[in-house]
């Protein structure tokens, strides 16, 4: 089975300035993609293309196995949810919802089974009546999915639905979403800026900044083994703590040096095989930065650090302390005993490390 | 009367709480309120006053005093009967072809403009900005250094001295402004709303049929009210594109005003007056809102 | 290739109105500079013949006149209306219960046709029967009020009506400036402890800068293109001592048959009005779209 949206090589330019730089990504049947990146990166325009909404310079875009590359959006077989939910403010809930089916010339009958169906799915039969003026920002959210829920289109597309909501609404949204696409089997292209958003829902991240794709994976590939400093940084809050340091090759294994704000510095053994260059940067998230003897494996290397900062946040206690010139974060259990100015030993898990080239940025290991 | 929305923020503290001194500010501020209104209505006052006094009155009397006997002669004069030149049927033909020349200019106009608005606002494309930027130019151009060359077209044309010769001389120098109004009402609604109907299947005319026109009542009404006022009121166009029998209602006020022919019936001139301001005044007291709005819209732009 | 046909949609809708603007507009705008520089009469010829048309206008003493005029006329009806339509902004602007009533009064004339208000106040100003008889009959046999037919004065009765058909609009773009000043900054001031007549200058008129530029624009607009006034009111005279730039290049097109005066004149009246709204707009239009 050919894959349900396949972008092959696409460019899109404004002029001389390039949006788009070769982007490649496909994806099967029943996958939920997302697309995250920092505003200006080009996720929100290669979505518009994805539509049809874009011309674009170069390149192809199939759909379910046709080539859509200039087709309209109207003939591409897709929905799409956007951000500021784009409801019709003159038309009733009702009217929104079947315009798309009056459009395209759907019998009055199927039109209102139709709709019956999604207003039930997303229990928005009492505001059938209502116009968009009159409902929340949460109730707009459901009746824009609506929209596009009732057009059973082989592809959705999700503009930022959510970052119009407040906190909370945007938490219970989400899994929402969540649960649709696992009811209904659908295949999503999702856009977000929300780090967290793209980890909860994608079965599959592309991950852009500049409008070039840095990473294409799942979501545990991004988190886990981030093909570069920008990924490693953009996924994750806190974010991974990214330390410059020095690599000497020593026996089996690697020995690293991190330069402390006093005394000699600090010297980690890691088991890794590979060569590496001299200088590097070593990713670390907080999770792998514990008290020490909270966490065993061979990869785990215990050094004391001065701390410079506790910060609880609940569930855990956040201890920060400067490491390679860099503020380190660890996470630590919220019964930690650290105090400000003291030392405190502190556990490395090099079994999750990452490697990273100091001046191309890429992964090493 | 009307209601001035356009107004409505929130009244702002500057004056300053009540002390004896302030209380005189008060009373001063009021008659200064008082005086000014007296100054606006004066003009009014005369002209309705004046037209309805005997022509003896008139001259007996005092420029404002109340008429002594209410007569409606020179409102009937004025109506069916005052000479505008050789011809002595009053204001009324002249009344129907103002009607008759401002309805459809001011509908043509209106949608022109919406089409135009639509356009340049939602559907983006390379030199769309230049294209209003060329129309919002033409707003401000003196008519007069057109006014030879329309003459002679319509000519061409063969609507010289016609009504729908008028009609397409005020559609054509109405279309910036309504493009203009339109186009700053469409550009502040987002642009999602074309791409989810353009996803739903809808096409060019359909998503202004059936999305932006049903949105847009606010601003039709502030142009019609705009364009009506503009053309029920012009006077430069009337005089030079028309010919006897088709002239606007300003113009045959002016020839009856002017006309030296006879006794000077200043009553009758006023009635005459107040029946050509009637229906942009009446448009101002239903309206005035939206009145004003376009007033402000169309200068100070966006 | 239906998707680009979709596309073209807007485009040539759009387009019937674009090429009307470009004819009837630039088109005719340049039909206007080239007999500008014929020597027309009655018929427009088309070969060039330089500058002799406006050579001839700025020789017509009734064109000085009318220039004079316009400047006169300018500045005044400008100054009054501004100076007016603001005093009557910040005297609304002080809580005032009647004030939807005021308002409604003061900004009525502008919905008038300007050969009604050229009607109504030539009727006002008429010496023998309006205002100068009037307050001769309260017994002050010698006041003199004969503007409209003394031709050093005319040009001042045309301001009076002037300015009474436009200052209630500058009022009503006051007003909405001085409204939409951030009330925040009006109270903080307010806690400094700051006069309320010295939070208008030192505050309030200045954050309404661009206000005072539109209206000065509109009003300067509207002066230029003044016609119907002069026209109701004096008819230019007595004589030619209310002729303003319109109402001669009207008189040439269409009474006296020179075409060529006319189309110099109109050439004339367009310099002036683009001296002063082209920088207005193309700094309108920069700062918008940049």
């Amino acid at each position: 089975m050919p894959p349900i949206l396949d972008i092959r090589n696409l460019n899109k330019n404004y002029g001389a300035v390039e949006i788009l730089k070769e982007v490649n990504v496909s994806i099967d049947q029943g996958d939920f993609l997302v697309l995250v990146g920092p505003s200006g990166c080009g996720k929100s325009t290669l979505l518009n293309c994805i539509a049809g909404l874009e011309p674009i310079s170069g390149g192809s875009i199939s759909i379910g196995g046709r080539d859509m590359t200039r087709v309209s959006p109207r003939d591409r077989d897709i929905a799409m949810v956007f951000q500021s939910y784009a409801l019709y403010p003159t038309m009733t809930v009702a009217k929104n919802i079947t315009f798309g089916m009056k459009v395209r010339g759907v019998d009055a009958a199927t039109q209102t089974r139709k709709l019956d169906e999604v207003a039930r799915q997303l229990q928005i039969e009492p505001l059938l009546n209502r116009r968009p003026g009159q409902l929340s920002g949460g109730q707009r959210q459901r009746v824009a999915m609506g929209r596009a829920l009732v057009r059973d289109p082989k592809l959705f597309l999700f503009d930022e639905p959510l970052s119009n909501l407040d906190a909370k609404l945007r938490v219970s949204m989400r899994s929402e979403i969540k649960k649709l696409h696992q009811n209904l089997g659908a295949t999503m292209v999702y856009v977000t800026h929300d780090q967290i958003e793209a980890m909860t829902l994608a079965t599959k991240i592309v991950v852009m900044k500049g409008g070039e794709v840095q990473q294409i994976g799942t979501p545990a590939e991004i988190y886990n083994h981030p093909a570069n400093l920008f990924v490693a940084d953009f996924m994750g809050s806190p974010a991974m703590n990214l330390i410059p340091a020095r690599t000497q090759r020593s026996g089996q294994g690697l020995q690293i040096e991190i330069t402390r704000p006093e005394g000699a510095p600090m010297v980690l053994q890691s088991p890794l095989a590979q060569d590496l260059p001299e200088n590097v940067i070593l990713g670390l998230r907080p999770e792998d930065i514990i008290e020490a003897g909270a966490r065993n494996g061979p990869a785990v290397q215990a050094a004391q650090c001065r701390v410079d900062l506790v910060e609880p946040a609940g569930a855990d206690t956040y201890v920060v302390s400067e490491l390679g010139g860099k503020q380190v974060t660890a996470r630590l259990h919220a019964e930690t005993k650290a105090q400000p100015g003291a030392m405190l030993d502190l556990a490395f898990d090099l079994a999750k490390v990452s490697f990273f080239a100091p001046d191309s940025g890429e992964r090493l290991n | 009367m009307s209601d001035f929305s356009a107004f409505s923020a929130a009244p702002r503290a500057v004056a300053a709480p009540a002390r004896p001194g302030q209380i005189a500010l008060r009373w001063l501020l009021f008659s200064l309120l008082g005086l000014f209104a007296l100054f606006y209505l004066l003009p009014l006052f005369v002209m309705l006053t004046t037209s309805l006094k005997s022509l003896e009155e008139i001259r007996s009397g005092s420029l404002v005093s109340l008429p002594r006997e209410v007569t409606f002669e020179a409102w009937r004069t004025a109506w069916s009967g005052a000479c505008t030149g050789i011809q002595c049927e009053g204001l009324r033909p002249y009344f129907w072809n103002s009607v008759l020349l401002a309805v459809p200019a001011v509908l043509i106009s209106t949608f022109l403009g919406a089409a135009n608005g639509y356009i340049i606002a939602q559907w983006h494309f390379r030199g769309a900005n230049l294209i209003f930027s060329a129309m919002l130019f033409g707003c401000f151009i003196p008519f007069q250094v057109v006014l030879l060359p329309m003459a002679r077209m319509l000519g061409w044309m063969g609507l010289a001295g016609t009504i729908p010769g008028l009609i397409f001389a005020h559609v054509i120098y109405g279309i910036g402004f309504t493009t203009l109004f339109f186009r700053n009402f469409y550009v502040t609604i987002p642009s999602d709303l074309v791409k989810a109907a353009k996803v739903d299947g809808a096409g060019f005319f359909r998503i202004f049929w059936s999305i932006f026109l049903p949105l847009s009542l606010p601003i039709i009404v502030v142009t019609v009210i705009w364009q009506f006022t503009q053309i029920w009121n012009d006077f430069l166009f009337g005089v030079s594109f028309s010919q006897a029998g088709t002239q606007p209602v300003t113009v045959a006020l002016n020839n009856i005003v002017n006309s030296t022919t006879g006794v000077k019936e200043y009553n009758v001139d006023m009635a005459a007056a107040i029946i050509a301001g009637l229906p942009t005044l009446l448009v101002y007291v239903v309206a005035g809102k939206y009145f004003i709005r376009g007033l402000t819209a169309g200068s100070v732009k966006g | 290739m239906h998707a680009w046909l979709e596309r073209q949609i807007p485009k040539m809708v759009l387009a019937p109105s674009f090429v009307a603007i470009l004819i009837f507009v630039y088109g005719f705008i340049g039909w206007t500079a080239w007999i500008s520089l014929t020597r027309s009469k009655l018929l427009p010829k088309y070969d060039l013949y330089g500058l002799i048309q406006y050579r001839r206008l700025f020789a017509a003493p009734r064109w000085d006149t009318a220039m004079d005029n316009l400047f006169l006329f300018g500045a005044l009806f400008i100054g009054i209306a501004m100076a007016l339509g603001l005093l009557l902004a910040i005297l609304l602007d002080q809580r005032i219960r009647a004030e939807g009533v005021l308002r409604t009064i003061y900004l009525y004339p502008m919905a008038l046709s300007m050969i009604v208000t050229g009607t109504a106040w030539k009727w006002i100003m008429n010496p023998g029967l309006g205002i100068e008889a009037m307050v001769r009959s309260w017994g002050f046999e010698s006041f003199s009020f004969n503007w409209v037919i003394d031709p050093d004065r005319a040009i001042y009765a045309v301001v009076i009506a002037g300015v009474w058909q436009a200052s209630g609009f500058v009022m009503a773009l006051f007003l909405a400036g001085l409204r939409s000043v951030d009330s925040e900054i009006i109270k903080a001031a307010q806690i400094d402890g700051i006069p309320g007549w010295r939070i208008y200058t030192a505050i309030i008129l200045p954050s309404m800068a661009p206000i005072f530029l539109s209206a000065f624009i509109v009003l300067a607009h509207l002066a230029i293109k003044s016609f119907d006034l002069v026209v109701a009111l004096t008819g230019g005279g007595p004589g030619y001592a209310t002729d303003l730039p319109a109402t001669y290049m009207y008189a040439m097109a269409f009474s006296r048959g020179d075409i060529g005066q006319a189309a110099s004149s109109a050439m004339v009246m367009m310099g002036v009005v683009f001296a002063i709204v082209v920088p207005y707009l193309y700094s309108e239009l920069r700062a918008k779209h940049v």
